[in-house]
Parts: C-alpha cells; structure tokens; sequence
C-alpha cells in the first residue's frame, strides 16, 4: 500500500507538475506529507494557459478535450448526414441545363431552386437568390459542381457517406469513448493521481488532432474526398482509375493511419494504468465495469489497430508506388480478397470498441440509479471477455456474398450466432439488476434503459444478418445500416448522453440543466426510432445502401414515402441535437453548482474533490470493497463508498 | 414486417423466407419479453418514499438457464440454415442454361454460349443488361467483373453474389418460377454509377424463350 502510493507521487512530481526541484524526498512520503503537497501545488504553481488547456498533461483536460473534439466532429459527420438524407427524400431534382436547372422537374424543397424558378426564372425565395448567383457567376462554384440545383452529384454523394461513416466511427465515437471517458474516468476509478504516461497521453490527442486536420484537408484537394465507402473495398479504392478521387484518399488512409498511431498510443497508457496504478486493495474484481469495458477495449485496439494500419499502408503503396496487393490482373496480381479480410479481422474487433464502453457505462448507471449491486457482477466480466474474444473469429460474416468459401459461411455463421449468448446475458443482467430495485428516473438512467431496449433492437436484428441464408437477401441493404445505427447510435450514443450528464458535475463542477436534458432524451429518443426504425422495412424490401437514387428502381417506387419522412425525423434528430450543445455549454458556466457527491454513488471518482484538483485526490483512497454497494442490509446509508473502512461510522454523502 | 419482401419466384430460395419468418418470430417474441419485463421492472420497482432496495447480487441458477436457452436457440437455428446455405451456394448440377455474367462500371454484361454451349467462341452473344431464362429451368451464372467489385442482386430470387475482378464464381444458381420482367440491381459500391447500375432478368415461358433463342442464332 505504502509502495503503490508512492510510485504515484513520483510520477505525479516529475511528470505532471515539473518541480521535483523543490521535492526531493519523494519515496519518504507520509500521509501528512501528502496534503501538505497538495498545497503546495495549489499556492505555487499555477499553470500557463497554454500548459493547462491546449498542451495538458493532466489527464482529465485530455479527457476534456477529447469529449469536445468528439462532439465538434459529431456534428459534422451529422450534417453530412442530413446533407444526403435531403437527397434521398428528393432524389429527382432537376439536372443543370446550360447552366441553369432543366425545366420540368421537381424542385428541391426548401434550399432548391423554387418552382417559379425554374419555369420562368423569376427569383422567388432566399434560395433562388444564392442559386442566382451561383450559375451568374463566372467561377467553377463548389454547390454548381456538387451539388446543381441541390441535386448531389452521385460522386459528391458516394463522399459524404463516406466520410459520414469515417467520422462517425473513427472521430466521434471512438475518440469519446475511449479517449474521453477513458482518460477521465480511469485514474479517477482506480483511484491514482494521472495515467502512467502523461506526456504519451498528450501525445494521443494530438495525434488525434492532426489525424482530423489531415481528414479535413480531403475535402478541398481536386478530385474530392475518399468515395469508397468507409469500408474502402479494393480495387474501387486501390486504383485512382475506378472512382477518380486521387489525393482525398490517399489522405483519408493516411489520416486513418495517424489516428490507429493515436489509438495505440493511447490504448498502451490505459493497459499500464489499469494493471499498475490501481489504489490499494482495488483488486481486478472490485473494479467498477466501465473500468473493466475499457480495459478490454484497450486492448482490443492494441491489437487490432495494427491490422488496419498494415493493410491502409498496403493501401498507399498500391496507389502511390505501384504495387498490386489488392488489385489484379490477368497476368497475375494480388487479391481483391485480401483488403476485406484484412479491414474485417480489424473492423469487427472494431465495432466492439465501438460498444463495450458504452455496455460499462449503461451498467454504473443503471446500478446506481436502481441503487442495487450489479446482478452477476462477475458473469458480467466474463461476458465482456467472452464477446471481445469472439470478436476476432466473427470477421467472416462480413463476407458472406464477397465470393469467400462458401463452407467459410458455416463456420463464421456460427461464431456469430454464439455472440448472442454473451449478449444475452448482459441484457438479462441488466434487467436482474433493476429487479427489486428503487429505480430512481434520473436522466442518465433514461438514457441508460433507452440504451438497452435499442440495444436489444439492435442485437436481436444481428441475428437476421449471422443466418447466412437470410443475410444473402439482405446484405448490403438498409436492413444492415438499422442495425448498424441501432447498436451504435442506440447504444454507445445514448451510453454517451448519459454518460456526460452523469459525470458532467465531476468534470465542470456544475450540474447540466435537467429540463433540458430530459427535453433533449426524449426528442432523441423518438426521433433516433423515427428515423432508423424505419430503415429495417426498407432492407426487407431489398433497398440497397449507398445508392443516391432509389427512385431509378421500380420496386423500390413504393418506398419513397417512407424515405421522406426517415429524412424529416433525421433532421429533428439533428436539430435536437443543438438542445445537448447549448445545455452542455452553458451548464460549464451557470449549471447549478454541484456537490462532491450528487448521485450517491460508491465508486472512487466521487471521492475526489469538486472540482477535481491536480493530482486528483488529497491522500489515495484505500479500497475495502466492490464497487456496486448499495442498499446493503443493516446499514443506515443506501450506498458504502469503495473507500469506506470497515466498521467505521457511515459517512454518507461526504 | 414480413409482407414487404418482394414476391419471391426463386424454386430454391423458398426456405429463406421460411427462415426469415421464424427468425421473425424469434426476434419479436424475444422483444416482447425482454421490453415487457423491462417496463415491468420499471414501474413496479420505482423509487417510493421509504421503499429500500433488496440487496441481491446475482444468481447462479438464473445464468445458467438464460445462457443455455439462448445457446440452444442459436445453435438451433444454425443447424437449421446450414442445409438452406449449402443448398443456395452450392455449384450446380447439371444446370439447364449457363450464362456468363459480367459487372463493368456500371452495366451487367450477359454472355450466352450460343448453339455450341461453348463460352470464349465465336457464336456468343452479349448483351447489355438484359438476362433472358426460360421459367422452371435451372440456370447457372458464372459471375465475373471486369473492374471493380460489384455485386449481382435480384431481390425477387433471394439471391446476391459478389462479382470479383478477374474471378469467376460458379456458386451462383437459380430456378424462376413466374414469368416476368425483374430488376437486377448492384448492391455493392461501384464508383460514382453505383445508383442506376441495373439490369433485367426477363424469365420467358418456354415457348416465348425458344423463340427469342431462334431469334438471336437463325440457322
């Protein structure tokens, strides 16, 4: 106990605050000592601004800036969203007729060219003003080539889902999850002072930061951004030829190269962490879950990151230097083959990145607010192993129609049925932990419920895609963007929400505003089921994805409908949206202050001071139990924090 | 849910709505459960004024038999599509037709072996996205692409194969039952044409596709 605390102090004085100088008896620490310091960090050092919030080694301003940089890039890759949801509600706008939109066609709503415009050329609205404009001018205007007359162009089209996907998945919800909550919550819940490696954790953002510049950049170089779908699928991504995007995908790959650089880095911190750093008696099963969902995932991205990393750097040689891994010829070459397994054996690990975090977070929520233990806290460990292990051997069932074996299909089919079993059981444990409970309807626990009855969805409708006879029908049709949507957006989006309200107070000291809050779920709510529900009937009608106009089919004729009002709820989706960003900002500076331990819950982080100070806690917390301690039978207080001593007289709230 | 499945005309393909449907009732049973007794808990365990929880921390029994229930549900169901997968995805024997099939941005080739039975010979025919079959006859495609990867869809047969650059695939086969002009769309991206890449399966009664066969090689 003694040793442990000490290695924190070291590293809390060497790294983190830079004056060892004036400290040199770091390893003869005593309690006493120990507040002492804390002083002394308060009265003498203050930080530059530059230290304290742009180059931070601390890591709950990493955190900080990963949530911030997390939610900026959401809602760009939400807007590009919008952008071709708008086109697929009114796919048959008119075409440009010598520059000027052909007569006799179906204006775009609202930002299109009116009606009047385009028969009598007579400026009607706001938008046939800009429209005026832009054909007028003389320029190669950027909305006159992709987008004429609001129309998309199919290549402008093919951009934005793909970048749409690429953000979403890679700068939005990894970066909150694992960055964000990671870094704020691990030291915090371990009970240590920072992460191993601050200065590598710094190093981590950054990484992330120049990943998304560079990501950005594609959109402005000629030829336009990657169009290859986020899945990249050689050889339409390997040869300039096949989509005539040149440098915006060569930059997508090396982006995405930055950003797996980033991730490792980051996942190598959180691994040292977890194993080294824990407070005394915080043993592997008293961590709380979301510790243990992340542990996981770090690990899954040391692991699968490389495999991406390797196959994009294949990626650049054959479009930079020529090489032919995954394009060929009739002379020979490489295989097409090669680049799916290659991204699968990462992607599907992937996805679990994707959601065991948030799994960890819907489970703290759900134990305190129905201020009970977790039911089956160890089944739930094992679960969460079992589903990362399975991860790894389920990549196949992407690939059932590729062209793989077909004898493959058995096999990986199932692996990915097994998946359900874990899944299962987490769900049901959910459940068994809000039976008897005293479920208290805080917004985060709406959030929380809302992530596993979407979950559920989400889950159940896999097993349509692991049958193999039935996912020929429905592969590559909305039925996969659903489900997709539903475990991602449905669960780790709505494990986000929560997750932010829940420990808003122990980030910004205040409290987000809770009418808005509640506002903001429930908006959300119904309009994520408005507009993804939906798409499961589009995919049993056999609606592909990733076209820009269904209207050319005619069985999908019926569908347009539908389609109008996905794209209606999309845009309330959207726009709800901006509730959470005024509340978020706002709260930061007028939320109602909040006390150290709002919530009543048992774990660590709450220990900490309000707000948390440098080095985080005066003197580290000794840990005497589990982590879900609520409601314990003889005990006057519903909850016993970890930090509590035995026998010692309760000291609820602080 | 289920009536929007296009009318399926495939002789194979009838066990995969058959599938669908039962993995259908599975998922909605299954929800109804999960949500139900989630809205139970819900209401009946809200917090009350001077109501404790109970403290319970799991229960072995209980995870034994959720985890064995769901392990025998899946593994059920995979026992039951392994027949219905190998059936769909198996080369075929003795097929009545073969027509080779080629995906180039953004059109699907149709080449027919003409009177020989012969692809690669002088008498074949290719035409631009227009499949015709005769209806109740087996028909074998050899699909390849020129390109990129695209991938053959015809939704009313409950078929959809992958078509790979410089590889031909065998595996994919069909019996259409009604006559009648069906879409063929690509359902894999493509490039900027990915959205309007679509052909016609035309399935012919006998007498009708004879007399476009005698039509296309006159003698």
């Amino acid at each position: 106990m003694q040793e442990n605390e000490n290695i924190s102090h070291e590293h809390d004085d060497d790294e983190q605050h830079e004056h060892a100088h004036d400290d040199n008896d770091t390893m003869e620490h005593t309690h006493e000592h120990d507040n002492d310091e804390q002083h002394d960090h308060a009265d003498h050092h203050e930080e530059s601004f530059i230290r304290k919030y742009i180059f931070s080694l601390d890591h709950k301003m990493i955190g900080k800036q990963f949530l911030i940089y997390g939610l900026i890039m959401l809602f760009v890759g939400g807007g590009l969203a919008l952008l071709f949801r708008w086109q697929l509600a009114y796919p048959e706008t008119p075409e440009l007729e010598g520059g000027k939109p052909a007569k006799a066609a179906k204006p775009l709503p609202i930002i299109g060219p009116s009606q009047k415009y385009i028969d009598d050329g007579e400026v009607v609205t706001g938008a046939d003003k800009m429209w005026e404009r832009i054909y007028d001018s003389d320029k190669e205007e950027f909305l006159e080539v992709n987008m004429p007359s609001g129309l998309i162009e199919p290549h402008f089209y093919n951009m934005l889902f793909t970048m749409h996907a690429t953000i979403m998945v890679f700068f939005v919800v990894v970066p909150i999850l694992v960055g964000a909550f990671g870094n704020f919550l691990i030291p915090l819940m371990i009970g240590t002072r920072d992460m191993a490696f601050p200065v590598l954790n710094m190093l981590s953002f950054w990484l992330a930061v120049l990943a998304a510049v560079i990501m950005a950049a594609g959109f402005f170089v000629p030829g336009g951004h990657a169009s290859a779908g986020w899945t990249g699928y050689a050889p339409l991504s390997a040869d300039p030829q096949w989509t005539g995007v040149g440098w915006g995908l060569n930059l997508w790959a090396i982006s995405l190269l930055i950003q797996g650089f980033s991730s490792l880095v980051g996942s190598i911190n959180y691994i040292t962490t977890i194993i080294n750093m824990r407070a005394p008696g915080m043993t592997f099963l008293r961590l709380p879950l979301v510790i243990w969902s992340l542990f996981i995932v770090a690990i899954l991205l040391l692991l699968a990151f490389p495999v991406l990393s390797s196959a994009l750097a294949l990626l650049i040689f054959d479009r930079l230097a020529g090489t032919t891994f995954f394009t060929s010829t009739a002379e020979g070459g490489g295989s097409s083959l090669l680049w799916q397994h290659l991204f699968w054996f990462f992607g599907h690990p992937e996805v679990y990145i994707l959601i065991l975090p948030g799994m960890g977070i819907a489970s703290e929520l759900i134990a305190v607010n129905s201020r009970k233990p977790i039911f089956g806290y160890r089944s739930m460990v094992y679960a969460m192993i079992a589903i990362a292990f399975l991860g790894w051997v389920v990549w196949g069932h992407h690939m059932f129609q590729s062209g793989m074996r077909p004898g493959m299909g058995a096999f990986f089919m199932t692996t990915t049925m097994l998946i359900a079993v874990p899944s299962a059981i987490k769900t049901f444990n959910w459940l068994g932990t809000m039976f008897r409970g005293s479920i208290r309807f805080t917004t985060p626990m709406l959030h929380a419920i809302a992530f596993v009855s979407m979950f559920v969805i989400g889950g159940l409708s896999g097993i349509y895609m692991a049958n193999t006879p039935v996912d020929i029908y429905i592969h590559d049709t909305y039925y996969i963007v659903a489900h997709i949507h539903y475990v991602v957006f449905g669960g780790s989006l709505f494990a986000i929400f929560g997750g932010i309200i829940f420990w808003f107070p122990k980030m910004y000291g205040r409290y987000m505003n809770d009418t808005l809050s509640k506002i903001h779920f429930w908006l959300t709510f119904i309009a994520f089921n408005c507009t993804f529900f939906p798409m499961h009937i589009l995919g049993v009608g056999g609606h592909m994805r990733r076209i820009s106009n269904p209207m050319q089919y005619e069985y999908l004729q019926t569908f347009e409908g539908m389609n109008i009002f996905i794209t209606m709820s999309a845009f309330t989706l959207g726009f709800v949206q901006l509730i959470l960003v005024f509340n978020f900002v706002w709260s930061i500076y007028r939320g109602k202050v909040a006390e150290k331990n709002p919530w009543n819950v048992t774990t660590l982080e709450w220990e900490a001071p309000t707000p948390v100070p440098h080095g985080n806690f005066a003197q580290i917390p000794t840990v005497y139990r589990g982590p879900y301690e609520y409601s314990v039978p003889g005990e006057e207080s519903d909850f016993i924090p970890q930090a509590q001593p035995e026998h010692a007289p309760a000291s609820a709230g602080d | 849910m289920l009536g929007w499945l296009p009318e399926n005309i495939s002789e194979y393909a009838q066990g995969v709505d058959k599938l669908f449907a039962l993995i259908y009732w599975i998922t909605v049973v299954a929800f109804v459960l999960v949500i139900g007794t989630l809205i139970v808990f819900l209401i009946k365990y809200r917090h009350r004024a001077g109501h404790r929880a109970e403290y319970i921390e799991g229960s072995t029994k209980l995870e034994i038999i959720w985890t064995a229930v769901t392990t025998v549900i899946v593994f059920g169901l995979a026992m039951l599509s392994f027949p219905e997968w190998n059936n769909l995805k198996s080369p075929a024997e003795n097929p009545d037709y073969v027509v080779q099939v080629r995906g180039e941005q953004f059109n699907w080739y149709m080449i027919y072996p003409g009177p020989d039975n012969e692809l690669g010979t002088e008498d074949d025919l290719e035409l631009e996205n227009e499949l015709y079959v005769p209806e109740d006859k087996l028909v074998q495609i050899l699909l390849t692409s020129k390109d990129v990867i695209h991938s053959f869809f015809i939704p009313n047969l409950r078929q959809k194969q992958d078509a790979l650059p410089n590889q031909t695939i065998d595996t994919l086969k069909f019996q259409a039952r009604e006559p009648g002009r069906y879409e063929i769309p690509c359902a894999e991206l493509c490039g900027f044409g990915h959205s309007g890449m679509l052909g016609y399966l035309i399935v012919q009664t006998q007498e009708e596709y004879d007399a476009w066969v005698a039509e296309q090689w006159p003698e």
